[in-house]
């Protein structure tokens, strides 16, 4: 059979992103980048109950530049999903659906998530004293 | 004039067979979530570079543990839900796809186990 090149619906790659687009496929790629993030939780909570030797490995790969770069993406994504998902549930309430309410609750996720990520961080090295 | 069988209409379950149930646990289940996610994140923060005594003191507390299970058994029912509907949209092989599903299933009933396990021993090995 020979494959005719008949017109095809547009891909996605066709449009261009917008940021309606953009975060609601950030919002699915973050969920699935927490539930691997889980992984990590999980290790922690067994390295607690397993003893003090099994914490201190734990503690040792999170403290290390791989543990606090994987970490600091962690509570990027945490703090992007819960932001946005709270986004969706004022959706779901039929709250601000329209085109202009959109964009500016876009925009304050964005502005959201990043200014929570960066305010644990800086916390949490102020607890630490700076390590 | 509808298509739908009357017994389809009183079953009130649409094209899916499950009506809005995934749905709204999924919608419920991210509500529980926002308090116990913060609560959690302000907790880590708050434990930034303490040692291994004082982790161990504050989950071994009833209300901590108590919140931690709460956190973890609704986190792992969320993901699978999350996960559900992703590989429900992208995975279109039927065997592929229950394999995958079941797989999600399993492996998010193990993990929120490990994690409930460990509290508990905390919670209850002194």
């Amino acid at each position: 059979m020979v494959a005719r090149s008949r017109p095809l619906s547009p891909h996605l790659q066709i449009y261009r992103p917008q940021l309606t687009s953009v975060l609601s496929i950030t919002h699915r790629l973050s969920g699935v980048a927490l539930t691997l993030g889980t992984l990590l939780l999980v290790y922690w909570l067994v390295a607690v109950a397993a003893g003090p030797q099994a914490y201190e490995a734990a503690t040792g790969f999170i403290g290390s530049w791989f543990g606090r770069l994987l970490l600091f993406g962690w509570s990027l994504a945490l703090f992007y999903h819960l932001c946005n998902g709270i986004r969706h549930l004022f959706w779901d309430m039929g709250i601000g659906l329209d085109l202009p309410s959109v964009y500016r609750s876009g925009y304050a996720v964005l502005a959201g998530s990043v200014a929570l990520t960066l305010a644990s961080w800086i916390a949490g090295y102020g607890v630490m004293g700076g390590n | 004039m509808s298509l739908r069988s009357p017994f389809g209409r009183v079953k009130g379950l649409g094209a899916a067979h499950e009506g809005v149930h995934h749905w709204w646990a999924q919608r419920l289940s991210a509500l529980a979530l926002i308090p116990l996610t913060v609560w959690f994140v302000v907790s880590l923060v708050s434990l930034s570079g303490a040692d291994y005594a004082t982790v161990r003191a504050w989950m071994g507390s009833p209300v901590v543990a108590g919140l931690l299970i709460l956190l973890i058994v609704t986190v792992f029912y969320h993901a699978a839900l999350g996960l559900q509907v992703v590989i429900e949209d992208y995975v279109h092989t039927e065997a592929t796809k229950i394999a995958a599903l079941l797989a999600v299933k399993a492996a998010a009933a193990v993990l929120a186990l490990s994690g409930v396990l460990a509290v508990l021993d905390v919670l209850f090995g002194a």
